[in-house]
């Protein structure tokens, strides 16, 4: 019996198998050229021919080189299943397959000695997800009309900003018996509930972020839908920090706090308000992580916007020297609502957790009436680059802590004073205006979303392991990179476009879904709306149990 | 559906134009239940106006402990009223043992107590009879306060009425603002509590419709004042919401109707008091309406106002002549008491209005 080298890597290890037909190809070679991983080559293979040249058949064969397309073997240049080489292939020559027997995950330890890196969502599905055992089941007819989702006016719109208890507004009855307000308010901004979720411009391409942002200026400008962007850490271009255009752009600070010398020196040359500042504290796909901006795609520009070298950009798990609660609110909270004068709300965006809500309802009680909004983002949230380790084994799923945090404000008679808005998967089957309604009947007043804004401007990754390269840098449609040739596939002006209608498409689904329950305002916390088939869903979110 | 309906006049009237004012719009509702309230008394309760009246049907037993309780806290009936019982074969109707009407002086540690002192006194008084009497149904206790009387009862409006020899018109059991409501509160169980019209602490309130932000409203009222409970019926939210805007936060009443249908946030945005309205529909978002709603109410003065939802999903209509002035839903209960009115003068208010009536019987229209 013939020896092998047994630990070598063959395609039978790596995630996803090469599929070619030799004789379908043309050998064009835009499979090789198209492909961001480099994980198609060509080779010449001696192959056998039968042939035969006389009139009558007399198969002869013979032995010829000839050139083919084939997977390469190696751990830096995996395959992803991006699936671009089928895309481009005219002939239908070629094609990823999932392959059930990868090793990938021992070989990246085994050989690398280090965790595997990557970007997108959790890959590993526990559950059937609880939103889908959810559905709208408490219908208006009869005893009330249902409305007319095309007729009818409704208000769309959720709160960013600190909303007083209503023994703490400061008006008066005036003589003419109108009331008057009699001193300040916290700044709260009323904007669409489903928000273009904080990705930063280093994480995203530079045509990816602009399509972003001219999808939000042409939703407020044209569809008179308010959407709101948060920029992610880093930072943003200086000249949309002095356009009139940032009033629709939530400014963000984590614990790198990238970005921001550039975002303060640009203060006395804004013309409008940011809509909010946004202090990350943690992140539902790597919680109790820093963000991760890998040298490859720290770009010339990126350098420029957040004043660092080309090298890994780590942020650290923690805003340094923040001690309590009480410290944040007193510090991070006070001094960013002072450097907009008190103009500008500021919100907290945390990783769900068990403790979640001893988190808010330490909020909840802050005296001076500046945190803005409570962001929750649960164990299904997208990231640009984490460990695999955390992606897929740490965090909490987001509907029951979300549920858990209005619960407690209800318990307190505090609904709605800071704003609570939800994140982690929603979307993920493609029913983000169903699944922002369910957790808007749950107790959320908006939700936000980063992973389906990408989807929407065509990313392919899934949470089936396909594709999640977006650490890489060699994203390869253009969302997530850095790389001019890679960049350039991405189509500004229709990515912007499929945003805006993806907007305008759910809109309209959100109408639908108000209009069966009767309601012409969002119904925050109606959970009499919904209904479930699974009696521990019914017993946990405290719903109806319906069979 | 409910039908509701409201008199308010220069004269004191009898219930029994309360009941023909209903009486006509019978297609309109179950004939499930009957409940009243008359307030601003006459006749034999005319000259008890600055003293509390108890308001409460009862088994013996909880007529006993009621009177223990009231006893205890200092509390001596001056004076009371029986209802003349009609008790014919045949009637639907689902009688308590005893309904009890007894006005009362106020103990004399609150002689020169202050209004709110007494107000406060009231209110608990009734909350701890309701509990009392809570255990095996023991007793319903509608009202306990000065110039209010309150009959409710399981049944068909006509034989209720006839029950309680209502339909004999006489100027002993009279009244110059009567509000009536036919049918039970037949979403959830029928329970006496759960007819309209609704009492807390002068105020009084009936309506019609579904509440579709019941459960937000109810989960926001119970933390706000220990007299917002029950919830047997998802219309009592809009009395604790007119409670809590004009008594606990001392607002006007055009601010009630800003917190219950707040206007469209474009719309705010126009307003020279837009401060003030998003402020209030920020900080008292769980206490919109959100369904088909009519409201009827009444003010500790005596002042009655009707407003609906924010669509006009459930109609109202308001006639009147010189001297009374009626709400009803359906404008054939109007057509009944005061068929000689001049009906092109009748209001129907419209999604953005609330319809003011003062003691002078002035109906004023307020915009939104």
């Amino acid at each position: 019996m013939e020896t092998m080298k047994c630990l070598d890597v063959t395609p039978n290890d790596l995630p996803w198998k090469i599929v070619y037909d030799a004789h379908r190809c043309t050998m064009c070679g835009s499979c090789v050229a198209t492909c961001p991983f480099g994980s198609l080559e060509v080779k010449v293979e001696r192959r056998r021919m039968i042939f035969s040249e006389g009139d009558f058949p007399e198969p002869k064969s013979r032995f010829s080189a000839v050139p083919v397309i084939k997977q390469v073997n190696n751990l830096k240049h995996y395959c992803r299943g991006c699936g671009s080489c089928e895309k481009v292939c005219p002939n239908d020559a070629i094609k990823a397959d999932r392959n059930p027997d990868t090793r990938h995950p021992l070989l990246v330890r085994m050989h690398g000695g280090d965790s595997i890196k990557r970007g997108g969502r959790k890959n590993i599905a526990t559950q059937e997800r609880t939103l889908d055992k959810l559905v709208v089941g408490r219908i208006s007819q009869m005893t009330d009309p249902s409305l007319d989702a095309n007729r009818h006016t409704f208000d769309v719109l959720a709160p960013f900003g600190r909303v007083l208890d209503p023994t703490k507004l400061k008006v008066e009855v005036g003589d003419d018996g109108k009331l008057k307000t009699s001193g300040p308010a916290p700044p709260v901004n009323w904007i669409y509930p489903i928000m273009i979720g904080d990705m930063s411009i280093g994480a995203l391409s530079t045509r990816m972020w602009e399509a972003m942002a001219m999808a939000t200026a042409y939703l407020n400008e044209e569809c008179g839908l308010p959407v709101r962007m948060c920029s992610g850490e880093g930072g943003m271009p200086e000249k949309l920090m002095r356009s009139k255009y940032l009033k629709y752009m939530i400014i963000q600070i984590a614990s790198g706090h990238f970005g921001w010398n550039r975002i303060i020196k640009a203060m006395p040359h804004m013309i409008e308000d940011p809509a909010g500042v946004l202090i990350k504290i943690g992140q539902g796909a790597k919680p109790g992580d820093g963000g991760m901006l890998q040298a490859a795609k720290v770009a010339e520009h990126i350098q420029a916007i957040r004043g660092v070298p080309k090298a890994d950009l780590l942020s650290p798990p923690n805003h340094q020297g923040l001690y309590s609660i009480e410290e944040s609110v007193q510090k991070m909270f006070l001094s960013f609502n002072a450097a907009f004068k008190f103009r500008v709300p500021v919100a907290i965006k945390v990783s769900a957790s068990a403790t979640s809500v001893s988190v808010y309802n330490n909020l909840v009680r802050d005296p001076y009436n500046i945190v803005g909004g409570f962001f929750l983002d649960g164990i299904d949230g997208g990231t640009g680059a984490a460990q695999e380790v955390s992606l897929d084994h740490t965090g909490h799923p987001i509907v029951s802590k979300l549920r858990d945090c209005y619960q407690a404000s209800v318990k307190q008679g505090r609904q709605g004073q800071i704003p609570l808005w939800a994140a982690g998967g929603l979307g993920k089957t493609g029913d983000l205006a169903a699944d922002a309604f369910k957790m808007i009947c749950l107790g959320a007043n908006g939700i936000f979303t980063g992973k389906m804004i990408m989807q929407m401007a065509g990313c392919v990754g899934n949470d089936q392991g396909r594709c999640n390269a977006c650490n890489t840098g060699q994203c390869p449609v253009g969302i997530a990179t850095q790389i001019p040739q890679l960049v350039h596939r991405l189509d500004v002006d229709k990515a912007a476009q499929n945003i805006v209608n993806s907007f305008l498409a759910m809109d309209h689904e959100l109408r639908k879904l108000m209009a069966p329950i009767g309601n012409s305002s969002l119904p925050v916390g109606r959970s009499d709306a919904l209904v479930t088939t699974d009696k521990n869903v019914a017993d946990r979110l405290g719903i109806q149990y319906a069979c | 559906m409910c039908r509701i309906g409201a008199i308010k006049s220069l004269n004191y009237t009898h219930p029994s134009q309360a009941l023909q004012l209903m009486q006509s719009q019978q297609k309109g509702h179950d004939n499930s239940g009957f409940a009243m309230m008359m307030q601003d008394l006459g006749g034999i309760f005319a000259d008890y106006k600055d003293k509390p009246t108890l308001s409460m049907a009862a088994t013996d037993e909880g007529v006993h402990i009621a009177e223990t309780l009231l006893s205890e806290a200092g509390f001596h009936r001056v004076h009371q009223w029986v209802p003349q019982i009609n008790a014919q074969p045949g009637l639907d109707i689902e009688a308590m043992p005893n309904y009890v009407y007894q006005t009362f002086d106020f103990p004399k540690a609150f002689a020169n107590a202050s209004q709110e002192e007494k107000e406060a006194l009231l209110v608990a008084t009734r909350l701890q009879l309701r509990a009392a009497l809570e255990p095996n149904d023991m007793g319903f206790v509608y009202s306990f306060w000065p110039d209010v009387l309150t009959l409710k009862e399981i049944g068909d409006p006509r034989d209720i009425g006839t029950y309680f020899n209502l339909w004999e018109s006489d100027d002993k059991f009279v009244a110059k603002v009567i509000t009536a409501q036919c049918r039970q509160n037949t979403n959830y169980d029928i329970v006496r509590y759960a007819a309209h019209p609704f009492f807390l602490q002068g105020y009084t309130l009936l309506a019609n419709g579904e509440n579709t932000f019941y459960q937000k409203n109810k989960e926001f009222q119970t933390k706000l004042h220990d007299g917002y409970l029950g919830f047997e019926s998802d219309s009592q939210c809009f009395l604790y919401s007119l409670h809590y805007v004009h008594q606990q936060l001392k607002w006007p009443l055009p601010y009630y109707k800003h917190v219950i249908t707040p206007l469209p946030f474009e719309d705010i945005a126009k307003r020279d008091d837009k401060e003030v309205l998003l402020g209030i529909r920020q900080s008292l978002a769980h206490l919109e309406i959100n369904g088909p709603n009519t409201i009827i109410g009444v003010l500790p003065d005596n002042t009655m106002f009707t407003c609906c939802d924010a669509k006009k999903l459930r109609p109202v209509v308001v006639g009147r002549d010189e001297e009374t002035v009626v709400i009803s839903s359906e404008v054939c209960g109007i057509n009944e008491i005061l068929p000689e009115r001049d009906w092109e003068a009748d209001v129907y208010p419209d999604e953005r209005e609330v319809l003011v009536i003062d003691d002078k019987l002035e109906v004023q229209r307020w915009k939104q």
